[in-house]
């Protein structure tokens, strides 16, 4: 039996219920032997002063499910004030954790570098990750160091941002745009001539911002200029900045910042997670041009990761937690019979604690509850713009990591060639859906969950070719090399 | 001495001029003389806080950008009312959810012994049915009775981080700072060896030596996970981070301390034929406490001064952290909350140079200054 240990506080007041008036005075009983420790022998004692004979036995076995025997009960997960980190503030908040018999504490990080570190040297249980760190991270890009994922956080959810000053001149260049509500989904093709002649003028590349380097902001936002021509440059061996050739130069900058670098001019325009698109609306000191579900319909976003060594040696404890995750994910993404977002209120609410994501309801739940605002007189229906559960999007799927795997190697992250053998085993080695469909299946049988709402068994990790993307080219992420070959700006491989 | 007396020395000593002028005129001195000291210890600085209020009023209402706005001054005193409010409701609430796990725990092991005397009663299936139901309702109260409640750092929380840490560096720093000032005192050779590391450290920004704690700290704490080691990595880091800025302004006072003992004092050494330890305990280590006091002081500034960086850098739980979640929460309040931190973190830097200013008045051997 695992030690027991706590302090006992003395009782306030005195319970409604008469069972529980005799466990209040167990609990004094308690609080007066005790030497500061509670020992599972005080805790039988305690109990047997209650009178059990008027405790109802359900004889059907449909009782409280056996908690698994976890390694740890105590974790603690980092996280972003995105809110994206919805599923884990949930999980926690409505006490799915807890029903697991897990006791998690949620620490917001200051930056997605951070939040990886404190992971990899044990600060942190797990973290909500950019889907490209665990990847990174195991094939070393940057740090070096085995992180796994056994479940998707979310889908969607990211938007590009432009100042006011450069939405002005897109408008110029395509007085289409010149509109309340312009035709969307907009391309790059109006920033064009703005990049151009940014470099001609200033002699350096037009500074636009994004989250990290392995971040699907990243990818997104080069995946969007150079859908229209715009190089955002390429890394090199020798340049991790990523701005060999580069027409427009993306730095890093982390997302509560992304605001203030707009207004002061540092950047020109950001690519981001909620709510630092909605925050430049409400602010009225940027306008969202394209969200990424109009780059790509149901792109992978963020992940929950642990180390490896982690998912090793607590196999329950991480079961547990994804077992909580699903719960919250398929909480977040419920709707009623006309398909509306029903707890989507209530969970921009909870997000907006100042512990958790911080800024303000209103600005939460622009993005969350099914809408999008890209101007004031331009709010869109856009109830996929945070995906966390339907569309099997908490599912680790393979063909999710290969995408992030063919980007690297787009930009030369990756620099060297790969087989697409190669591809297929660096998936099998972060994504887990053995460990989520372990869970899924232990919530089926508790009836906390749908067969139909996970892949059937025969599914293999690859989701179906698609060509959903802004530049209409075709994924199949059983062919990577193909993919990548498909793109005019980028590396090739000559394999 | 009567009681006039001791009082006006225990200000003195204490360091806080500002009640001398109250106890000469309840001990009847001129009253004239009294309300001058008064007004220039009392009123002044209190006119002159008005002012800057009044000022600072005035710039909230200018100071607007798309974004932000500089908080009023009423607008941070009600942020910070606010935030010592949520620190004991949050705490209550602690406490409330710890009771009632309690309490659950309680009934969940009444219910699991129920169902274990049910399943005596019957066999079969049903019997291993109910018995799997009460070892999982067992599991449950275990779960319960172990619970430790897990919201976030308040306000008030960090501010005890801080204080814990930022006392833990300094004295990390002290101990490190005082026996090397000494003996750099009273050897120039060895002095001359250190000076050029002196040098070059003592004006190092903690940002820069962070990173270098941290990975000192990591590799120290290599394979031990969170919860098992006395310290947390965050504390250490934060604390290590503090011990290096805060060594050399001790390190330095130390040594001059040392250096400059009177003359006289060393003679009166040689006459009496003290052995060195004597010499080091009776002469110099006396005489050069003020000096070493005065470093201490100035090592324990510093040391809250970077604290409050290397939280923000590092993402270490403190006062630091608190300001730099704040700035990322980007929320209408942020800023008023962020004011009073700034606020807050004054007043501890003072109470914290008071603290020193007494140490060092009690070691300077009537030779107490105010400042």
């Amino acid at each position: 039996m695992r030690q027991i240990s706590s302090a006992v506080p003395k009782p306030q007041h005195t319970r409604r219920a008469p069972a529980w008036l005799a466990t209040t005075g167990v609990l004094l009983l308690l609080a007066g032997c005790s030497t500061g420790d509670i020992t599972l022998a005080d805790l039988e004692a305690a109990a047997e002063k209650i009178d059990i004979s008027k405790i109802e036995i359900d004889e059907t076995g449909d009782t409280p499910n056996a908690l698994l025997n976890l390694e740890k009960s105590q974790v603690k997960f980092g996280f972003i004030k995105l809110t994206d980190c919805a599923p884990l503030v949930i999980a926690k908040e409505l006490g799915y954790f807890g029903d697991e018999g897990l006791n998690v504490t949620l620490e917001s990080q200051a930056n997605w570098k951070i939040l990886l570190d404190n992971v990899i040297n044990g600060q942190l249980d797990g973290a909500h990750m950019l889907a490209g760190q665990p990847i990174g991270a195991t094939i070393g890009i940057g740090t070096k160091s085995p992180i796994v994922t056994a479940y998707s956080l979310d889908y969607n959810g990211n938007a590009i941002t432009v100042s006011n000053e450069v939405w002005a001149k897109m408008q110029e260049n395509d007085p289409e745009l010149n509109s309340p509500t312009p035709k969307h989904p907009i391309s790059a093709d109006s920033l064009k001539p703005i990049v151009k002649e940014y470099l001609a003028d200033n002699g350096e590349p037009f500074p636009m911002g994004m989250v990290f380097p392995v971040s699907t902001h990243n990818y997104e936002i080069r995946y969007w200029l150079a859908a229209s021509g715009i190089h955002p440059g390429m890394y090199t061996a020798s340049d991790l900045n990523g701005f060999k050739d580069a027409e427009v130069q993306l730095s890093t900058v982390p997302p509560p910042q992304m605001p203030q670098n707009l207004e002061a001019g540092i950047v020109q325009g950001y690519c981001v997670g909620e709510p630092w698109n909605q925050k430049a609306v409400v602010a009225g000191i940027g306008v969202p041009v394209v969200t990424n579900y109009d780059i790509w319909k149901n792109n992978p976003e963020k992940v929950f990761g642990v180390t490896k060594e982690w998912a090793e040696t607590n196999k329950n404890t991480h079961l547990a937690v994804i077992k909580a995750l699903i719960r919250a994910g398929k909480w977040l993404d419920a709707t009623d019979d006309s398909g509306k977002l029903i707890n989507r209120q209530q969970a921009a609410k909870i997000l907006s604690n100042k512990d958790y994501v911080g800024a303000e309801e209103d600005v939460i739940d622009n993005s969350m509850t099914g809408t999008f605002v890209f101007q004031k007189t331009d709010v869109r229906e856009m109830p996929d713009f945070n995906v966390f559960f339907k569309h099997e999007a908490s599912y680790p799927h393979y063909s999710d990591c290969v995408w992030f795997l063919t980007q690297m190697r787009r930009w030369g992250q990756i620099t060297e060639p790969k087989p697409a053998q190669w591809y297929d085993e660096i998936a099998k080695e972060v994504y887990k859906p053995e460990i989520y469909r372990q869970a899924a299946e232990m919530l089926i049988s508790e009836g906390k969950l749908d067969p139909s709402e996970i892949p059937a068994p025969d599914y293999d990790g690859y989701r179906p070719a698609t060509s959903e993307f802004i530049d209409g080219k075709t994924y199949d992420g059983r062919d990577p090399v193909a993919y990548i070959n498909s793109f005019e700006i980028g590396n090739k491989e000559q394999l | 001495m009567n009681w006039r007396g001791h009082l006006l020395r225990a200000c003195e000593v204490a360091g806080l001029p500002i009640f001398e002028p109250f106890i000469r005129l309840a001990a009847g001195e001129d009253k004239k003389e009294q309300f001058a000291g008064i007004a220039k210890f009392v009123l002044l600085p209190i006119v002159a806080i008005a002012l800057f209020i009044g000022m600072w009023a005035a710039a909230a209402r200018t100071v607007v950008t798309d974004s932000a706005k500089l908080p009023s001054p009423a607008a941070t005193w009600s942020a910070g009312r606010q935030l010592i409010a949520m620190h004991f409701e949050q705490k209550a609430a602690d406490r409330q959810a710890k009771q009632d796990k309690l309490g659950e725990a309680v009934q969940l092991m009444a219910e699991a012994k129920a169902y274990e005397q049910a399943s005596l009663k019957v066999s079969g299936e049903k019997r291993k049915s109910l018995a799997a139901t009460a070892v999982s309702l067992k599991q449950r109260a275990v779960a319960a009775v172990n619970f430790e409640a897990s919201s976030a750092p308040t306000f008030i929380d960090q501010i005890w981080t801080s204080v814990g840490t930022v006392f833990f560096g300094f004295m990390l720093a002290t101990i490190v700072a005082v026996p090397l000032g000494v003996l750099c005192g009273m050897s120039p050779w060895f002095n001359a060896a250190l000076t050029p590391f002196i040098q070059i450290f003592k004006p190092v920004s903690p940002l820069a030596w962070l990173p270098l704690a941290f990975i000192v700290i990591m590799w120290y704490y290599a394979g031990y996970s969170a919860g098992e080691t006395y310290f947390s990595k965050a504390f250490l880091i934060s604390a290590t981070t503090v011990c290096l800025c805060s060594l050399w302004p001790t390190l330095v006072n130390t040594t001059l301390g040392v250096a400059s003992v009177d003359k006289d004092f060393i003679n009166v050494a040689d006459v009496l034929r003290l052995s060195p330890t004597q010499r080091l305990w009776k002469i110099i280590l006396p005489a050069s406490l003020p000096l070493m006091f005065a470093g201490m002081r100035i090592s324990l500034g510093v040391g809250w001064m970077v604290l409050i960086a290397a939280d923000m850098l590092a993402q270490n739980p403190g006062l630091g952290k608190f300001v730099w979640d704040e700035f990322q929460n980007g929320s209408e309040l942020t800023y008023a909350r962020i004011a009073f931190s700034v606020i807050v973190i004054g007043m501890i830097g003072l109470v914290l140079d008071r603290i020193m200013i007494l140490l060092r008045n009690l070691v300077s051997f009537g030779n107490p200054a105010p400042a």
